[in-house]
């Protein structure tokens, strides 16, 4: 079956989640028997053997980080285009996007079209709209997500609904992201499939802790103190001030525990600020935006994660932080809390609630034991290749569709 | 002659409030759920469940009592059932005196608090019975003389415990691992005792109404009181004693009304009465009228609960290991302090519920629906239990340094 996968990211040039769901669902796909031509907006080498990486833009990678997350600022143009020296927001790259897919439409003929969050709509309903392509939409975010309470940027919102009204099948990551497209764009529940993210364990790719990332952290551990990281880009989405005050309320009653707090983003000076207020500064590591080696040595260092998240369509970073063997703590709202028993769920505002489960993990073994056992037999039940399997299914049901010209 | 040796327990636990860290050292009640709504107000399901089954069944019964000259039955009722019945539905304990006066009810004895306490202190499990028995004695005048364990849990240490406590019998479970080729309808011997006469649980029969009645997946579903007589009948050719033993809430709460539950029932003990042949006994009566079929040995314990009718569900992970230790561990300095409330408190977190709801053994057969719990999950109600008992020794501590002073 032809496929037609339009992205935005692929690893390495991804700054989240979105590229390596993208990845890694393609790679069961691909298995599958499925023939995929992977657009992205970028011009990069991936060598892959599954499937075609096609650059539909010829700008650098590095110039388009954070695209895929931004919601403010879409029109202003910041990425400077090395090759045509002239700046382009992401409006304008998405415009050319579009040029290319209705270009490799006049000469290709996918089955389905798969296209992935709302950067991507748009080509995708020129797909539906002037080639009669089936198309899936697959949400892993919405606006109201990235958005949080001000509500997101209008002009998103607006491509978004098109994009879900356009589609002939929705993919939505979580039944919390689900019941956001129903309730906030008003769309049929019966037109939405939920298929989580897969987290299919690495094996053999030569990960080995060896403690030296973080020696100062090793010699806390030593003493007593307990590990509590979070990964993630610092944005309102991620309800990291909440996290933030019940760190401080945690360690008033138990004062030996670290929080890592890993990744970058417009919250950071504040969140600074906040430590020190709080009086707790010297509890509070701040990382950077990390990758690779890096960020696992924290999933190994660390005895509990927290996903602090306000709206958190899925939260591959829990999964990852379990394979790991830590305790996890997830918001209510989070999507990854509906496929996972062994954790503590609290609602994102509840900071006594986070305060009394930090404690209560970094005094009682038996807890902190239980969870992280208990959570290792859990994450490995959702793989990849069970995603795969339900979005062949809807592609057969798509393909019946097929060929309605609008 | 054959006879239905029918039981019913009834128990409602103190479910502790969602208590924080925060409340620890300040806020001592931990019992009083604020949010009427919420799955821990006591108070609300005390209500709810006295609508929907105490004060309906016990209507049932007492009609059943006066309509039919051979009904008879017994209860088992926990102390903190009974505490919760005075403060929230009084008239039920005036109903269970009326039922006791008739003579026709018996009073089965146990631990006050629901508690594991057997297993983990047996003077503290002692004074729980003993505590029982006079607040039976107090409320109905009368010495309860039959013992039952809670969940049912039972094993040879505990048939000698009671033997030589004085009790006439003792209840457990009638699982086919323990009784192999034998059947429940006989009184039996526990090994190595002199007096004490065991009655087990004919589960089939008892779990038949009790489980299920109401399911329609069942292929004997709808189950007609004719259908289940002739089973009746067919089982007392391998003994005259049917031990049906089950939870009082399985009529009107966990099977309910609109079922014809109740229906069922009054029908059923009409129908068995009809028969010259057949009574009803209590379980003391039943204990009197035979000598031990056979010895039985339990070497391990074993429960009414599950599958497995083990004690899983209540210490099978390290979580409730963890806490019925923190909660154990403190007896002595409990016991010392004199302090009424603290030692009711401390007691009220025995009850045998809170571990049950830090559970995690069904996500591993993914059946999350079989255990009931106020609790989100397994691990707030461990959280919230770990912190009262962070408060209890909080209050500990004030005791003793008052004491210095």
């Amino acid at each position: 079956m032809k496929i037609l996968m339009l992205g935005w990211e692929l690893p390495p040039h991804n700054s989240g989640g979105l590229g390596v769901a993208c990845l890694n669902l393609s790679k069961s796909l691909a298995k599958m028997g499925a023939d995929i031509d992977f657009v992205v907006p970028y011009e990069a080498q991936h060598s892959l053997d599954y499937m075609n990486v096609l650059s539909a833009v010829d700008i650098d990678p590095l110039i388009r980080y954070g695209g895929a997350y931004e919601s403010k600022e879409i029109e202003v143009k910041k990425f400077r285009n090395e090759n045509r020296q002239q700046f382009l927001s992401i409006r304008d790259i998405q415009h050319e996007y579009c040029e290319f897919i209705e270009k490799y439409l006049k000469e290709h003929h996918p089955e389905v079209v798969h296209a992935h969050d709302w950067l991507t709509y748009e080509a995708g309903i020129i797909a539906k709209k002037e080639f009669g392509i089936p198309l899936v939409a697959h949400v892993h975010a919405t606006e109201f997500d990235r958005g949080g309470a001000d509500g997101g940027n209008p002009l998103i919102h607006q491509i978004e609904y098109e994009g879900l009204l356009w589609a002939d099948r929705i993919i939505a990551v979580s039944h919390a992201t689900k019941n956001i497209i129903v309730e906030k764009y008003g769309i049929p529940p019966s037109k939405i499939d939920v298929a989580y993210n897969g987290f299919d364990a690495p094996k053999n790719d030569h990960y080995h802790y060896d403690g030296s990332s973080y020696q100062y952290l090793e010699n806390l551990k030593k003493k007593g103190y307990t590990i509590v990281s979070t990964v993630g880009r610092f944005t309102l989405q991620k309800g990291l001030f909440h996290l933030m005050r019940a760190a401080a309320r945690a360690i008033s009653i138990h004062p030996k525990m670290v929080f890592l707090f890993a990744g970058d983003g417009e919250q950071k000076d504040q969140l600074m600020h906040m430590s020190a207020d709080l009086g707790i500064a010297k509890n509070i590591i701040f990382t950077g935006f990390i990758r690779g080696k890096q960020l696992r040595d924290i999933y190994s260092i660390s005895d509990i994660f927290v996903m602090s998240s306000v709206s958190e369509p899925f939260g591959l970073t829990a999964l990852e932080a379990a394979h790991h063997g830590n305790a996890i703590i997830v918001t209510k709202q989070s999507g990854v809390g509906e496929v996972l028993n062994s954790v503590v769920r609290y609602d994102y505002w509840d900071e006594d609630k986070l305060a009394s489960a930090l404690v209560n993990i970094a005094e009682s073994p038996a807890l902190e034991k239980s969870l992280q056992t208990g959570v290792s037999h859990e994450y490995a039940r959702i793989s990849w290749d069970d995603v795969a399997k339900k979005c062949v299914d809807v592609y057969n049901e798509v393909r019946q569709h097929k060929r309605n010209r609008f | 002659m054959r006879s239905i040796v029918l039981y019913l327990h009834m128990h409602q636990p103190w479910r502790l409030k969602h208590y924080n860290i925060f409340s620890v050292d300040h806020d001592h009640d931990y019992w009083t759920e604020k949010d009427y709504y919420a799955g821990t107000n006591n108070e609300r399901i005390f209500k709810k469940v006295a609508d929907k089954s105490y004060r309906p069944m016990l209507t049932l019964l007492e009609k059943c009592i006066k309509k039919y000259d051979g009904f008879k039955f017994s209860l088992s009722i926990t102390g903190t059932f009974l505490d919760q019945a005075e403060k929230w539905a009084p008239d039920v304990i005036e109903t269970l005196k009326r039922l006791t006066k008739t003579g026709k009810v018996e009073i089965v004895a146990e631990t006050y608090y629901h508690s594991l306490a057997f297993f983990y202190d047996r003077t503290e499990f002692e004074a729980q019975v003993k505590q029982h028995q006079d607040r039976i004695h107090k409320l109905f005048g009368v010495k309860s003389q039959v013992f039952r364990n809670t969940e049912l849990s039972y094993n040879d240490d505990l048939a000698k415990w009671a033997d030589e406590y004085g009790f006439k019998g003792i209840l457990a479970e009638g699982w086919d691992k323990i009784l192999e080729w034998r059947s429940p309808n006989y009184v039996y011997r526990p090994e190595g005792c002199k007096n004490i006469k065991l009655l087990m649980k004919n589960y089939r029969l008892s779990d038949d109404i009790a489980f299920r009645f109401s399911d329609k997946h069942w292929k004997e579903w709808p189950l007609t009181v004719e259908k289940y007589m002739r089973w009746v009948e067919t089982d007392t050719l391998r003994g005259p004693l049917i031990n049906l033993f089950m939870d009082f809430e399985t009529f009107g709460e966990n099977i309910w009304e609109d079922t014809g539950i109740f229906k069922f029932f009054e029908y059923f003990v009409y129908t068995w009465l009809k028969d010259k042949d057949n009574n009803f006994m209590t379980v003391s009566e039943a204990c009197d009228s035979a000598e031990p079929t056979a010895e039985i040995s339990m070497p391990w314990t074993v429960t009414w609960a599950d599958t497995e009718r083990d004690l899983t569900a209540w210490l099978g992970n390290s979580m409730q290991h963890e806490a019925m230790k923190a909660a154990y561990e403190l007896k002595s300095e409990i016991l010392a302090s004199g302090d009424q409330k603290l030692i009711e408190d401390w007691r009220r977190m025995q009850t045998s519920d809170h571990p049950y709801y830090m559970c995690t053994k069904y996500f591993n057969d993914g059946d999350v629906h079989a255990y009931f719990s106020p609790y989100d999950s397994p691990y707030d109600a461990f959280l919230y239990y770990m912190n009262a008992i962070r408060d209890i020794r909080g209050r500990l501590d004030g005791v003793t340094r008052r004491k210095k002073k």
